[in-house]
Formats: structure tokens, C-alpha cells, sequence
């Protein structure tokens, strides 16, 4: 309610998009304008131009492009393990109402225990090596994949059933039409928050285990009292989960183009 | 009688296998890193005596519900400020983007660099773990709201606290509940990080001196009461979750039961 000729409408109507840049300029202004003029302290908080100087130095060390790449590498093989055995366990137990009541309490209680939990046992179990990231990895990203795969399985609508039996549609083809299409919006979901996770716990497994990768380099950073290129790593642990949103959330797009909640997100 | 009997069964049955083939199997193991079930149990008593646990799980867990207290209000607060207004998301929304993206572990070192090790460092960094789960959801619960609600409000001149309260609150509760429940999960793992990479107790702190002492029994102990710990946590969300939600399951199974 600026002013009463700027209707709801010719408000949306500003584009978005520049809106948006708008104020992502803004951020850096600011963090460029406050340090400078001593409001923050540069020693702790350096301007943004400093970061960006720093970043640039990053992209020439062939070590940062070895270290993002073993991030990637964790990251990404920790996914690929957990939402496979996510997808394939939570469709098994998820079928079979019997092996959903004995495996209940259990799920119950292991997802709740933080992941971080493990990083002794980890360590103990497999040194600084990229196995004891991976055991943090997976064991955080399994649960929400686990978990959405069950809730979809089990979440078929029970008038869409009944007509299927009616028909005789064998259990094959409901598997087929009913349960899977029923089960894909949770699984992307799934997919999105465990793609989120993983990429937490793998950062954390290489900043708190040691495991060589882009959360080691910001420890090194860190030791060493380079802040500035701590921050430009920072900053591109932060674009790297960017572009996992991204992705998850494209494909999430383009699997459900036919499904009505493609609009609308599904509740977690 | 029986029904109950068997939902008993089905509960303990699996845990009590698992517990037992692993008690079993590692009754004899002679390995430094995997001792026999039965000495974790041992040690359990006498690693977390009441003195332990004042010392360092209480600072623990009292750093943890400051810091997600912190979280989850300035998260609330944030979401409906930038859920209320169009113009005002979309100014933000590519910075929170980022800004949520950045994965809150990496800022650890960053924090202790600027603010120490002391507990306040500790508990931002929770803060900061928890507040973009709240946040978010807070964003997209505001802004999912029902048009038609909100004329209404409009039309009978509700507005301000009240109509803060009884509409934009309550019709956002199930997403801020869920973003409650990713903070809370983000929070211990923060506490634990926080804990690891720079302090002298809490409970992260005690179960790595364990492992760098190997006394391997007391450090599995350890993880066994962090785990339990996050168990009554998330016990203790659903409970909370229920009982403000009451109204909103009710809705939902009537909108299902509905459709046949």
C-alpha cells in the first residue's frame, strides 16, 4: 500500500527477476560499503571485492579444482548409495504392511540420532579417508529418503485401489500405475532433502574428520589466518549447494510435469 | 488384550534381534575399535556419573535449546515479515537463496575466529544452523495462504496482532511446525560440530576425547547418549507437534475422507 495507483497487479507485474538481482547487489554493496567505512571490521568481515580478489586466486590453484572436485565426488557417491537402498528398502517395506510394523520402532529410533554421533566411530573405523565421510554422508541423507519412499508407498488412494482390484489389475501393473506414480512425488522430495543433507555432511566429514575436499581447504584456510580465502571458499560451498537446488529442483519439475502438486509443494 | 500384546511384540521384537545378534557376535571380539556390547554397557554407568553429566552434557543441551529458542523466533518473525510482502520476496529471495544454500558448518571456523570459543560463539552457531529451516517454511507457509481467508479478514477489518494471530500464524503452523522439525535435527548436529572443533566441555567434546584417549568403550557410550539424546528430542517435537497441530489433522482427514 505505497501509494493507491500501485495496484497488487502492475506490483507483480515488476519483473521478479530484476527484483531479485536488485537485491543481491544490495548484500554486496553492503558488505563492501561497511567494512570499508570501518562499521564492521575489515580484519574479520573483509569487503567484497577482497572476497571476489580471493576467489579468483582460488580459481587458479589447480588444489581448489582437486579439492571441489573430491567434494563432488563424496558428495555425490554418498547420494547415489543412499537413495538407492533408500528407494529400493522403502518400496519393499513400504509393500509389505508386515515388515512396516516390525520395522517401525526401529526407524523410529535411528533416524533421530545425529548423524555427527558417528564421526568417532568413523575415524576409529576408517582414519581420515573419504570412507568415514561417506559413513556420515549416507547415514544422514538415507533417512529422508527412506522415509518419504514409505510415507508414498503407503499414502495410495484407497478409492484408486479398490477400482484396480475391481478390474483385476494385477499386482504388477497397480505397481506400475498406481503405487509408483502415487510414490515419485515423495521420492523427489526425497531426493531434494537428502541431496541438501548430504552435502552438509559431507563438508563436515572433510572440516571436522580431515577428509580432503573443499571443507578441508576452509580449514586450512582457517589455520593458516587467510580469511579472506576463507570466505571466497565460503562462497562457493554456498553456489554448490545453489546448484544442488537447482537441479533437484528441475528435475523435480520435469519427473512430475503431469502431477497437479508440481504447483504446490508437498508437504515434508 | 492380545491386540496390544502384539503391538508390543512388533515394537521390541526387531530392536531386541539386533541388540542381541550384536551382543552376541561381539561377545569375544578382541578388536581395540568394536569392544563386546556388553562392556559399552559396562562403562556406561560409570563414564556418565552425575558429575560428567553436569559438566558436560547439561552445558550441552542448555546451549542447544538457547540457541534453537533463537532460532525458531527469529525465524518465525523473518518469514512472516518477508511472507506478508510480494515486493519484498522477491528482493530477497535470490539472496536467501545463497545465503541458505551455504552449508552451516562451514561457517564454524569463521565464527570462532571473530567471536572466540566462548558460549556465545556456541550458540549462534546453532542459531544460524536452525533459523533457514524456520525461516523458509515460515516464507512459504505465510505465503501459501488461503486468498479467500484473507479477504475475509480484510472485509471484518481484522488486522494487526489479532489478525497476526488467529489467521497468518495458525494457517502457516503445519509448514512452520515442519521447519521446526528440520532446525531442531540441524541444531544437535551443530551443537555436536561446535562442540568438536573448538571447546573445553559438552557432550561432543567428551565423546572425541574418548576416541583421542582410545577409550574406546566410554567413547561408544558417548555416542549411545547422544543418540538417546536425539531420540527424546524428536520424541519430545512430536509430542509439542500433536497437540498444536490437533486442529489441522482434523482438517486434513476430512478433506481425505471427502474425496470418497
Amino acid at each position: 500500500m505505497t501509494s493507491p495507483h500501485t495496484t497488487t497487479l502492475s506490483r507483480a507485474g515488476r519483473s521478479p527477476v530484476l527484483l531479485g538481482l536488485a537485491g543481491l547487489v544490495t548484500l554486496a554493496g553492503l558488505l563492501e560499503a561497511l567494512p570499508r567505512s570501518g562499521v564492521l571490521p575489515a580484519e574479520y568481515l573483509p569487503p567484497t571485492s577482497t572476497i571476489l580478489a580471493a576467489l579468483v586466486e582460488q580459481f587458479g590453484r589447480a588444489e581448489f579444482w582437486l579439492a571441489l572436485g573430491l567434494t563432488l565426488r563424496t558428495w555425490l557417491t554418498g547420494l547415489a548409495i543412499s537413495l538407492s537402498a533408500g528407494l529400493i528398502l522403502g518400496i519393499v517395506i513400504g509393500s509389505v504392511p508386515a515388515l512396516r510394523a516390525a520395522t517401525a520402532s526401529t526407524i523410529e529410533f535411528l533416524r533421530p540420532i545425529p548423524s555427527v554421533a558417528l564421526i568417532p566411530l568413523a575415524v576409529v573405523l576408517y582414519g581420515s579417508g573419504m570412507r568415514a565421510t561417506l559413513l556420515l554422508v549416507i547415514y544422514a541423507s538415507f533417512w529422508q529418503i527412506l522415509l518419504q519412499v514409505l510415507h508414498g508407498v503407503t499414502d495410495v488412494d484407497p478409492l484408486a485401489r479398490e477400482t484396480a482390484n475391481s478390474y483385476r489389475i494385477s499386482r504388477l501393473r497397480q505397481a506400475r500405475h498406481l503405487v509408483w506414480p502415487t510414490t515419485l512425488p515423495y521420492a523427489m522430495t526425497g531426493v531434494r532433502l537428502s541431496a541438501a543433507v548430504a552435502l552438509i555432511l559431507t563438508l563436515t566429514g572433510e572440516l571436522v574428520i580431515g577428509t580432503p575436499g573443499l571443507g578441508n581447504e576452509i580449514a586450512n584456510a582457517s589455520g593458516s589466518i587467510a580469511i579472506p580465502a576463507q570466505y571466497a571458499l565460503v562462497v562457493v560451498a554456498g553456489l554448490t549447494g545453489v546448484m544442488a537446488n537447482v537441479v533437484t529442483r528441475t528435475a523435480e519439475r520435469k519427473v512430475l510435469a503431469w502431477h497437479p502438486s508440481v504447483r504446490k509443494e508437498v508437504a515434508v | 488384550m492380545t491386540a496390544i500384546m502384539r503391538r508390543i511384540g512388533l515394537a521390541l521384537g526387531l530392536p531386541v534381534v539386533l541388540l542381541a545378534v550384536w551382543w552376541f557376535v561381539s561377545a569375544d571380539s578382541q578388536d581395540l575399535y568394536q569392544p563386546p556390547l556388553g562392556r559399552i554397557f559396562a562403562v556406561f554407568p560409570s563414564t556418565w556419573t552425575a558429575e560428567r553429566l553436569a559438566e558436560d552434557v547439561l552445558p550441552s543441551v542448555s546451549r542447544l535449546l538457547v540457541g534453537y529458542a533463537f532460532a525458531v523466533t527469529l525465524g518465525v518473525t523473518f518469514g512472516v515479515l518477508i511472507g506478508s510482502g510480494r515486493t519484498l520476496r522477491a528482493f530477497l529471495e535470490p539472496t536467501l537463496e545463497f545465503l541458505r544454500a551455504i552449508p552451516p558448518p562451514v561457517l564454524v571456523p569463521i565464527l570462532i575466529l571473530i567471536a572466540g570459543f566462548g558460549d556465545v560463539t556456541k550458540v549462534l552457531v546453532i542459531v544460524i544452523g536452525g533459523f533457514w529451516p524456520v525461516l523458509l517454511n515460515t516464507v512459504e507457509g505465510v505465503r501459501g495462504t488461503d486468498e479467500v481467508l484473507g479477504d475475509t479478514c480484510r472485509s471484518y477489518r481484522i488486522a494487526g496482532p489479532l489478525r497476526l494471530r488467529t489467521f497468518v500464524l495458525q494457517a502457516a503452523s503445519p509448514q512452520i511446525m515442519t521447519g521446526a522439525r528440520q532446525a531442531l535435527s540441524i541444531s544437535i548436529i551443530m551443537m555436536v560440530i561446535s562442540e568438536i572443533m573448538g571447546t573445553t566441555d559438552g557432550l561432543g567434546y567428551a565423546i572425541i576425547e574418548f576416541q583421542r584417549g582410545f577409550q574406546i568403550p566410554e567413547m561408544w557410550s558417548g555416542v549411545f547418549l547422544l543418540g538417546g539424546l536425539g531420540v527424546l528430542l524428536a520424541m519430545l517435537f512430536r509430542m509439542a507437534e500433536r497437540r498444536l497441530l490437533i486442529w489441522y489433522y482434523g482438517v486434513r482427514a476430512e478433506v481425505r475422507g471427502g474425496i470418497h
